[in-house]
């Protein structure tokens, strides 16, 4: 708009000819400005095309199970399905409330363990190692490639270590709630190394040049600044941890159990992953009806553990 | 400022522990079993077959509704992974869809585990085929054509002796090879466990595939267990079996009558004899025999025969009075 300065000028005649050449300026530059090649325009709408497709067939799989179990599992909503034990001869009103407390206990163990080890592991591996030895650097590889095992062998090493072997602890919740931490630990420790190297350095100079000890900075600055990468890694890991039903298995989590479980009795427990899969292959339509309707709780279970997380991580987002 | 947050983070993982150490140091309730048989306590494992699960799981609703101080568990690891658990002394008595096999009794010596075989229902492994299908009856060498390794039967029409005449494409299903089902029938069927073509559709654990898959194509045909056919009805329908006398249906009377063979099953829990030394798993057992037909129907199972069930109670009650007698004989 700055042409317009032209109009020092009293005479109107030389006014309205400013004013001629200063829209014809603009009419060339927009249409220069604005001319794209075809084909480039074309290739633009294809990109975006696809990546909505891409983001709604993601929607479109998430909703589809949600509706399609909400459908199913609707004539079994009830009060009953967390009050109720399990029932095999009226399955009309078994619930879930074992399975129910079962998760809540194996996550909680889950978190219990996780987090001070995840965190352990990765102030370590950010603030101490040494990246140019080769331990260091073996460790690094191996937390990578844990990440990547699948979880039925994860199963295998609970039942040989934790179970039976050198811990002995027997079937009991907190073995279940150990074999899916080191499961889920791979995963915390990856996301709370990057929340701390995300942490800028010049946090850290500031603090060991004002005299603080290296404990002192990781405990009072970096720490703190990475909860938010923390707690997400943990989000994924409860997200991941609770649906897992195959280690579960070779742990110990039994199928039918009628009372609640504690984290060392070892009069067995369950989990609603394992009584899910359980009840969909059943033959009988009302166990297929429960298995919809113990979806849609495991989800609203998820859903609200994960929203508490969200909450605590953006009470501590810090803007640099 | 930011520092307080932390510890109250810190505070917060701190209290995990600390009810984590709470909830360990209130466990050490020691179960001591009243000797008589009114009320008893304690606990019981069991674990094993996922078919048989559901019959164990019913009788162990009644049986806590009744002696509520007694609490049962029932796993579903399979009949292999349960044995597993139970020759290593983990469980007190294990659910099988298959008798126990030499690899498995080997294990249970290893283990020092005594075990005893109890037989608690019937089924019958169903051959079942889509509704439009019009043959009626297949003989054991037609199946065992369709079924064995290496088979190249890819038709209908490529099956010898078919009566009558049909053509469509041949859609096999069939459980994981893991699965007491899939191990009965290839022993049954094709004469050694374990043998049975490659290409065809593996459902795993779940035979609900099953049933959609053979009502969804033509030429489809699949095995499982007796309450699979009886719940889905209509869209599927049971093969009639010759194995040498005439065809013979899938049903509870014939299973009862033993015509219906060699797909006939027995189904089987295995009780530990250091298990049978206490009372509150006597007490389980004889409760276990008493209400087991009257539950049996409605999962789909098929009762036992009067014979099959004093056979399983007169063995029961001898393995109890057994073992009561040598009660502190285990290391």
């Amino acid at each position: 708009m700055k042409p317009q300065t032209a109009g020092n000028q009293p005479a109107v005649p030389g006014s309205e000819r400013t004013r001629l050449a200063a829209s014809g300026a603009r009419a060339v530059t927009l249409a220069q400005l604005s001319h794209q090649p075809r084909g480039d325009r074309l290739r633009g709408t294809i990109f975006m095309t696809l990546i909505l497709f891409a983001v709604s067939l993601a929607l479109i799989g998430l909703v589809a199970i949600i509706v399609q179990a909400a459908v199913k599992g609707a004539p079994a909503f009830s009060t009953d399905l967390i009050t109720n034990g399990p029932s095999t001869i009226n399955p009309e009103q078994s619930g879930f409330r074992p399975a129910l407390l079962g998760t809540l206990y194996l996550i909680i163990g889950v978190i219990v363990l996780v987090v001070p080890l995840g965190i352990s592991a990765a102030v370590y591996l950010e603030e101490y190692a040494d990246g140019t030895r080769w331990w260091n650097r073996l460790i690094e590889l191996n937390v990578q490639n844990l990440a990547g095992v699948p979880s039925i062998i994860y199963g295998i090493l609970g039942l040989a270590f934790i179970v039976r072997g050198p811990l002995d602890l027997g079937f009991i919740l907190a073995a279940g709630s150990m074999t899916l931490a080191l499961l889920v630990l791979p995963t915390v420790i990856l996301a709370s190394r990057e929340a701390i190297r995300a942490v800028p350095p010049s946090i850290r100079e500031g603090s060991l040049a004002l005299g603080a000890t290296q404990w002192q900075t990781i405990r009072r600055q970096v720490l703190p600044a990475a909860i938010p990468g923390v707690v997400t890694g943990v989000i994924l890991a409860i997200s991941r941890a609770i649906g897992e039903t195959a280690p579960l298995l070779l742990v110990g989590a039994a199928t039918f159990v009628t009372f609640s479980p504690t984290f060392f009795g070892d009069n067995g427990y369950t989990a609603l992953p394992v009584l899910i899969f359980n009840y969909a292959a059943r033959p009988q339509d009302e166990f297929r009806v429960l298995a919809a309707a113990g979806v849609i709780l495991m989800l609203i279970v998820l859903l609200a553990m994960n929203s508490f997380a969200i909450w605590l991580r953006n009470r501590y987002e810090q803007q640099w | 400022m930011s520092s307080s947050k932390f510890k109250y983070l810190a505070a917060l993982a701190a209290t995990g522990v600390l009810a984590l150490g709470v909830a360990a140091c209130g466990d050490d309730s020691s179960d001591s079993g009243s000797g008589s048989s009114g009320d008893v306590s304690g606990n019981i494992r069991i674990d094993g077959s996922s078919t048989v699960a559901p019959l164990t799981e019913a009788i162990a609703e009644g049986f806590q509704q009744e002696n509520p101080d007694v609490k049962v568990t029932v796993g579903t690891s399979g009949t292999g992974g349960g044995f597993e658990k139970f020759c290593a002394g983990e469980t007190d008595a294990n659910d099988a869809s298959s008798a126990i096999d030499e690899e498995q009794t080997a294990m249970c010596k290893k283990g020092g585990v005594e075990w005893e075989e109890v037989q608690v229902a019937n089924d019958a492994l169903s051959v079942v085929v889509n509704p439009n299908n019009p043959v009626e009856c297949l003989t054991i060498d037609q199946l065992s054509q369709i079924w064995e390794n290496n088979s190249t039967v890819k038709s209908w029409s490529d099956i010898e002796g078919l009566d009558p005449a049909f053509d469509a494409e041949l859609t096999l299903f069939g459980p994981g090879t893991d699965s007491g089902t899939f191990e009965y029938f290839t022993e049954a069927v094709n004469g050694e466990e374990g043998n049975q073509r490659k290409d065809y559709n593996n459902v795993g654990e779940d035979d609900n595939q099953t049933v959609t898959g053979v009502s969804g194509a033509e030429g489809g045909m699949g095995y499982f267990g007796f309450s699979f056919l009886q719940e889905n009805e209509g869209k599927i329908r049971g093969m009639e079996i010759d194995s040498g006398d005439g065809c013979v249906p899938p049903s509870a009377e014939t299973v009862q009558d033993a015509t219906y063979t060699p797909l006939a099953r027995p189904l089987y829990i295995y009780p530990s004899a250091e298990a049978l030394a206490r009372p509150e798993f006597d007490a389980f057992m004889k409760y276990y025999l008493e209400n087991v037909n009257s539950v049996a129907d409605q999962l789909g199972f098929v009762g036992l025969t009067d014979e099959q069930l004093n056979q399983s109670t007169t063995k029961v009650d001898n393995l109890i009075s057994k073992a009561g007698n040598g009660e502190e004989s285990s290391s």
